[in-house]
């Protein structure tokens, strides 16, 4: 017998990590940066996350150490980007594999170790569960309905008008790039410190990767994150409930069916959409565009 | 009568590595004055309203603005001591709404709902009606530069900087603009204006200052001279006078009929069963504000495009499926709009891109390698020819100027003679002296017994050059009627009328 509530619970749960990255990188995007390393910050945040929490034996401390690690890790990328003006998906694509190397050196002597335990929040669910759903309201608000958000908009949509309008182009990104390097290590740490209950190297298994995907078929909007992340979530759920009752289909396949999933019905969303920017498409219009002020 | 000055410079100079922008520029507009601001590219009006918007520190000389040192050091301390500016290229957010784009150029907007309000009322009492809430990728060039204004109008600028704003409306939308203007004007607005078009300051503008080589060199009221007198103080000579002599019309050179397509974007147009036909030593202009299929008509002339069959027909030969190469071999050649990334390759030199159009009909590709010695003799005879100031065939395209790289790439069709050479937008943001020079080079080649479309919203370009005329609208082609005889009104007309606006009413 299946209890819903329960069921539900375990994919908030399942949902969390990819929540957190994929609601980070979508403030990244709108301020028209494109970072790849989504994968690398989590990770750096999982093991920073694991260790503050185990060293002090409070996970929340962890979880401040993990944003923090987080975004340390994303100003390595803000540096090489806003600053030497690097190619983005290439300096991405660097952080991804410099976190995970990073990580598992350092990982090394934690490996083994338990981590220390939570109080649970409502419905014995994890406070950082809670946080997460609180923060797609408290996103999207902020894009949509404060002025820094909409600064944050128009740098993304033109760089060139921000920039001849006054507004601070680089300042902006850096900021946006931090922001989504705190989220990524919090939703890195609650693997390791909430799920697995242990640091193993390349814990976070591509879940940076399906944040990256959720945030370009969800049209770069916050609901639209919070509902490919439960999709994510829910079949993650389901596979694990097959696993356990030993049906008789290669685990491998079972383990890749989230994944699988995931893109399978974004893509089909998405094909539903029109990609035009009149149609509504709201890709910001310097996505990944290095900005270089010609005084 | 004397007005207090409103805006002030004294002495202001400006210097980058290698050139001095702005030289001892000392000019003054007064309260309830349209000023203008006259001068070739590169002549250092930009850097000077740039300078006064605060985006560009000055290294000398001051600036008051109502009396008070006016030292800006960004554009929102510039917009709160009461500086507007309306760019040349419309500094606008395609994604977010009108409301949204005129809260960004504000300092202190005030909630939604007022804002919202407020943009109704003043553009409704301005006579430039818009809704706050459209998107505005989804408006028209008229109703974004409207945005601009609007977002200026709110925050009651003493002094309103506008940079080329005429150069994508209509004539009627222009004369709104002026309207609207000298309502602003008499409320006392200083108002700076920055155009090429000659006729339009001597229309509408009390003073002028006039710019060369960074230095004021002569202000006078644009109204006592004629545009001609006023283009010999700009280059510092005489203009060259195009001459259309010698050309007599002959044999149909190219036809095309029925030619409908798809547009090939979201936001492209589609062309609606286009037919026209060319002849020999003709050049044939279309008209038409931007986005009407300009674009896609070039595109299925150069054969990015390719349509049915029998539809682009160039003396006998069917071309309508034909890509590019084929085209051009057959004598078809295009150049479009954007020079740099459509015309030509930004970071490749000059000679590299030469050969991207003139490899088939100047056979500088033998066996499938390149003759770079017969490349770089072809590039320096463009440049040569076409008077391009560059340092040689191998500087990046980038690094031209607008006028010269424009020079560069109309001179690299004219001279692999072509039949039949389609332009789109030929002369755009280019200085009085090159955009005679690329004109001239026009009515030459027709005179050679080629054919020439001219596709361009500078209406005066179009009347200077074709023998007929023809608008685009919404991917429809008008038929064509002699450009003798044809008045600006009327080209407005065809054009599609004034895109609803009304004249202010206040």
């Amino acid at each position: 017998m299946i209890d819903p509530l329960s069921v539900f619970l375990l994919l908030l749960a399942a949902a969390t990590p990819i929540l957190f990255a994929a609601l980070g990188e979508l403030i990244v995007e709108r301020a028209g940066v494109l970072n790849l390393g989504v994968e690398g910050m989590m990770i750096t945040g999982a093991l920073a996350g694991f260790a503050a929490a185990h060293a002090t034996g409070s996970p929340i401390i962890g979880f401040v150490a993990a944003a923090i690690a987080g975004a340390a890790t994303a100003m390595i990328f803000a540096a090489l980007t806003q600053f030497l003006l690097a190619n983005q998906v290439a300096s991405g694509l660097a952080l991804t594999l410099f976190g995970l190397g990073l990580a598992a050196l350092f990982g090394k002597p934690l490996e083994g170790i338990k981590a220390p335990p939570m109080t649970p929040g409502p419905f014995r669910v994890n406070w950082i569960v809670w946080l997460g759903l609180l923060m797609v309201p408290v996103v999207w608000w902020f894009l949509n309905r404060t002025r820094p958000g909409l600064i944050l908009r128009g740098v993304g949509e033109n760089h060139d008008a921000a920039h001849a309008l006054g507004y601070s182009v680089r300042g902006v990104r850096i900021a946006a790039i931090g922001f989504g390097g705190a989220m990524a290590g919090i939703g890195g740490a609650f693997i390791s410190i909430a799920t697995v209950l242990q640091w193993t190297e390349g814990m976070t298994a591509g879940a940076g990767w399906i944040a990256l995907a959720i945030v370009v078929f969800s049209n770069w909007s916050a609901p639209g994150v919070l509902a490919g992340a439960w999709l994510f979530g829910g079949v993650t759920v389901l596979q694990l409930r097959l696993q356990a009752a030993g049906v008789d289909v290669p685990v491998q396949l079972l383990s890749m069916a989230p994944y699988l999933a995931t893109i399978f019905v974004l893509v089909l969303i998405s094909a539903r959409q029109k990609y035009s920017r009149r149609a509504g498409g709201t890709a910001p219009g310097s996505l990944g565009q290095n900005f270089h002020a010609l005084r | 009568m004397t007005k207090a000055a409103v805006f002030r410079a004294e002495g202001i100079g400006k210097s980058y590595p290698g050139v001095r922008a702005n030289d001892d520029v000392s000019f003054s507009v007064g309260s309830g004055r349209i000023h203008a601001l006259l001068g070739e590219n590169g002549a250092g009006k930009s850097t000077l309203v740039k300078m006064i918007y605060g985006l560009v520190r000055p290294d000398d000389g001051r600036m008051l603005l109502n009396g008070q040192p006016h030292d800006p050091s960004d554009p929102r301390a510039a917009r709160a001591a009461g500086v507007a500016m309306v760019f040349q290229h419309f500094s606008l957010f395609d994604a977010l709404t009108v409301a949204e784009n005129i809260a960004l150029g504000m300092e202190n907007p005030p909630p939604r709902r007022e804002l919202a309000e407020r943009i109704r009322k003043v553009s409704h009492d301005f006579g430039l009606p818009l809704n706050p809430a459209r998107r505005v990728v989804t408006l028209s060039a008229g109703e974004r530069q409207r945005v601009e204004i609007i977002r200026c109008l709110l925050q009651d600028p003493r002094l309103l900087i506008m940079d080329e704003p005429t150069s994508v409306l209509t004539p009627q939308e222009a004369d709104l603009l002026f309207a609207t203007l000298r309502k602003l004007a008499d409320q006392g607005t200083a108002i700076l204006y920055i155009s090429h078009k000659l006729d339009e300051i001597r229309t509408h503008c009390d003073s002028a200052t006039i710019l060369r080589h960074g230095k004021v060199v002569d202000s006078c009221n644009p109204r006592d001279h004629s545009a001609r007198e006023l283009a010999a103080m700009m280059v510092g000579g005489e203009m060259r006078v195009i001459d259309r002599s010698g050309r007599n019309a002959g044999d149909v050179l190219l036809r095309l009929s029925n030619l409908s397509l798809p547009a090939p974007t979201a936001e492209g147009t589609a062309l609606k069963n286009i037919a026209l036909t060319l002849h020999a030593g003709e050049i044939l202009g279309i008209g038409g504000v931007a986005g009407n299929g300009q674009e896609e008509l070039l595109a299925a002339l150069s054969g990015e495009l390719r349509s049915a069959p029998g539809t682009v027909v160039l003396e006998g030969d069917d071309l309508g499926g034909a890509g590019p190469e084929t085209r051009r071999k057959a004598g078809l050649l295009a150049a479009p709009e954007d020079r740099l990334g459509h015309a030509a390759v930004p970071d490749f030199s000059l000679t590299e891109n030469t050969l991207l159009t003139a490899g088939p009909r100047k056979g500088l590709v033998r066996n499938g390698l390149i003759d770079n010695a017969a490349a770089r003799r072809f590039a320096q005879d463009v440049i040569r020819e076409f008077d391009v100031r560059t340092p040689g065939p191998h500087t990046a395209a980038r690094a031209l100027s607008g006028g010269n790289l424009q020079k560069f790439v109309i001179g690299r069709e004219v001279m692999q003679a072509p039949r039949v050479l389609v332009v789109n937008q030929p002369t755009w943001g280019v200085d009085a002296g090159a955009a005679a020079a690329v004109r001239q080079s026009l009515l030459d080649l027709a005179r050679s017994g080629a054919g020439v479309i001219v596709i361009s919203q500078d209406l005066d370009e179009l009347i200077e050059l074709s023998d007929r005329f023809c608008a685009l609208n919404e991917g429809r082609l008008s038929d064509p009627r002699p450009t003798e005889g044809l008045t600006l009104d009327e080209i407005g007309l065809m054009l599609g009328g004034a895109h609803g606006m009304e004249v202010a009413q206040i």
